[in-house]
């Protein structure tokens, strides 16, 4: 389940943490989570919008290889379920919207996990539920979870689902890159079944490459931007699209990764130790003079520090 | 010197008013039964777009920063509002865990952080820090307990083989704690400069979901600000409505001692949100007459600028009633803060429908509330912990017979 370098690294951090409790240790780790499982040649998905006819059936394929409950795929043709702008949720972990964008032909983009290089969720995780794995996908542990859904408020891309009206186990739900098939030298279903060949998967480095190539040779057809290259500090997910990305409601998350101010605070705050335990010197010192000051007063004088 | 001395009170515990707080309670009960049995989303109006609702930003971000009085001081000056203070801290912590817990759509796994360690993760850190606290504090209230009953356990029926074990173990705890207690005290004022200040950094990884009213790289130091400032007023509210409850005069020379420590603390804050908007120009938001610029001016004036000014006057700290307003609109100002925060300034790309908490929700936040002011007056009835201007005749006694165990 869990990807064994990821799982092992974590294992010696806690090893480290528990056995010395040297904060140095517990830093230096901490910062370097998501780095250094980014393998050169990860995977990722090219997603050529301008390809897309909205057939909608790699929502089917995904519910299917995930054991979700699905109608038959000839009953994804029915055209009246772009009436209302979806989300992907806990009963589809990818959903396709149509839009206007006022081109001749309406446009249609496929959502879900974008599978961040510096994912929000793995850090903002209580239990580290979350882990980027080698290969580029976001993955979750079922086995840690508590449900706090600190994960959906932290996911730039509001993508982790949760199971609200599951009363004693809800699981988060979202894409995981269909990392059971992929292991196993599946493609994922999405990319499998797509008819229109509007997804590539291969290394994320050659899916830039082949998008560039693909804008250099028809810029009529492009935006000259690749979506996902640096957004939110780069993703697994690529897009290209024929309309400005704001119109089809690609939120405008800039190119910093998302945790970077937060977990600049969290090791500032917490670094070495240093402050918290500068904190208590001082105070124990405040408190100890005090005490000194009204030692002849006190029946029970408190022993310093 | 003054003969106050904290007493169990001896008062009915039955009035209308705590009528109507088992009342509430018991509504609350109600929704939080059906949460447990169908689902949070059985209760609430949260949704993937909307995660967090009043639950986190009222019960424990709020919570959190209300009841962090415990610490505010440790002078024997303020004897009088200590105890109650350390009383409304450790059930106000205590209901924020309670909250927390609830909201865990796997409740049952809440001892998950302390075994499955993430660094990187704010909400860890508040976690672990929340968790030490509550200890601190219940190990601060011990004293308390053996003052109760020393020389006066009396355990029922068989048990009562057990009393002289009982009480060697309490005089024990009340000897080693009174030496080691100062390490408990400076550990509750560190762990509460953490978590306080880690509240705020919990809503900077939403980036951009976050109206830049409040979205900014000082959250942390405002949340810290703003606790600090908080734990004055709400000593003196709570201590203004005890001591009308139980008919006791209002301890004004502290009081008011208090109200013009909360005034400079308050300006401070003040200062940096003021300099945090202006360095950020977040002001231009204000010129628009949106949900978001009506909540943070309203937070501003009514929750920061009106109670300073009121502060900075001295017939306003002499008097009570005005003591009270003025310190009430602090309290509700940092409640709204942490409103704002968590629910106002999140304001998610793909929110289908803006959310709205529903009656369940409100129905178990007030419940939780209820409950905590019925413990409380419980706890006063039982422990030591308001002072009543009555010379006590037990304290010959209680010295008596703690001299004959040394």
């Amino acid at each position: 389940m869990e990807n064994s370098q990821t799982g092992r690294r974590n294992f010696l951090k806690h090893a480290a943490l528990l056995g010395a409790g040297l904060a140095p240790v517990a830093a230096r780790n901490a910062k370097a989570a998501p780095d250094n499982v980014l393998s050169e040649d990860r995977m990722g998905v090219l997603v050529d919008t301008t390809l897309c006819i909205g057939c909608r059936s790699c929502e089917w394929a995904c519910k299917a290889a995930h054991e979700l409950p699905t109608k038959p795929l000839h009953d994804y043709q029915d055209r009246s379920a772009f009436a209302e702008r979806r989300r992907p949720d806990d009963r589809a972990l990818t959903v396709v919207n149509e839009y206007d964008a006022g081109e001749k032909f309406p446009v249609y983009v496929k959502v879900q996990c974008m599978h961040c290089d510096r994912p929000s969720c793995v850090s903002a995780c209580i239990v580290g539920a979350f882990s980027k794995q080698a290969s580029g996908a976001v993955t979750w542990d079922s086995a840690r979870c508590i449900g706090c859904r600190y994960c959906l408020v932290a996911c730039p891309f509001q993508i982790p689902a949760f199971q609200y009206e599951e009363a004693l186990r809800p699981d988060i739900v979202k894409c995981d890159f269909c990392f059971a098939r992929t292991d196993s030298g599946k493609l994922p279903a999405c990319v499998d079944v797509c008819p229109m060949e509007v997804l590539t998967y291969g290394p994320r480095g050659d899916l830039i490459k082949v998008a560039r190539e693909r804008i250099r040779r028809d810029p009529e057809r492009y935006e000259p931007h690749i979506y996902g290259e640096y957004e939110a500090g780069g993703t697994s997910w690529l897009y290209l699209a024929g309309a400005d990305f704001a119109k089809l409601e690609f939120p405008d998350v800039g190119s910093k990764p998302m945790p970077g101010t937060s977990e600049a605070i969290q090791h500032g705050i917490f670094a070495y130790f240093i402050p918290p335990v500068l904190l208590y010197a001082l105070l124990g010192s405040i408190m100890w003079i005090a005490r000194k000051r009204s030692e002849s007063e006190s029946e029970e004088p408190y022993e310093h520090p | 010197m003054n003969t106050l001395k904290p007493t169990p009170l001896e008062r009915r515990f039955f009035t209308p008013g705590v009528i109507v707080l088992c009342v509430l309670a018991l509504n609350g009960y109600a929704f939080l039964l059906a949460r447990f049995l169908f689902g949070i989303g059985a209760v609430t109006n949260l949704s993937n777009q909307y995660p967090w609702g009043i639950w986190i930003a009222v019960d424990v971000a709020a919570g959190v920063a209300l009841a962090a009085l415990g610490h505010v001081m440790h002078r024997e000056e303020y004897t009088v509002v200590i105890r109650p203070a350390l009383l409304t801290a450790m059930l106000g912590y205590t209901f924020v865990a309670l909250g927390v817990c609830i909201d865990l759509g796997r409740w049952y796994y809440i001892w998950h952080p302390l075994v499955m360690w993430n660094g990187t993760s704010v909400l860890f850190e508040v976690g672990m820090c929340v968790m030490t606290y509550l200890a601190v504090l219940y190990i601060e209230f011990l004293p308390i307990i053996t003052e109760r009953f020393i020389g006066r356990v009396a355990l029922p029926g068989l048990l009562s083989r057990m009393n002289a074990l009982v009480e060697s173990l309490l005089r024990v705890l009340d000897r080693s704690l009174g030496k080691v207690m100062f390490i408990f005290i400076i550990a509750g004022v560190v762990l509460s400069t953490l978590h306080q200040s880690s509240l705020g950094t919990l809503m900077i990884i939403a980036g951009p979901k976050m109206h830049p009213l409040w979205q900014t790289p000082v959250l942390p130091l405002l949340f810290l600000l703003s606790a600090i400032a908080v734990g004055y007023p709400m000593v003196v509210v709570e201590s203004l409505l005890a001591s009308r409850s139980f008919k006791l005069k209002p301890e004004m020379d502290v009081l008011s001692r208090l109200g013009s420590f909360a005034a400079t603390l308050l300006g401070l804050y003040l200062a940096f949100k003021v300099g945090d908007m202006v360095i950020r120009e977040t002001f231009v938001y204000l010129s628009e007459f949106t949900t978001e610029s009506v909540f943070f001016a309203v937070e501003m004036v009514v929750g920061i600028i009106i109670p300073l000014r009121m502060l900075l006057s001295r017939k306003v700290r002499h008097s009570p009633p005005l003591l009270f307003v003025a310190a009430l609109l602090i309290v509700l100002g940092v409640l709204l803060n942490r409103i704002n925060t968590f629910i106002v300034a999140y304001t998610p790309s793909y929110g289908l429908e803006p959310y709205f908490p529903s009656f369940g929700e409100v129905s178990v936040t007030v419940g939780f509330v209820a409950t905590m002011i019925l413990l409380y007056r419980a706890a006063v009835r039982i422990f030591p912990i308001i002072s009543v201007p009555k010379p006590s005749h037990e304290r010959g006694t209680k010295y008596a017979l703690r001299g004959g165990s040394a």
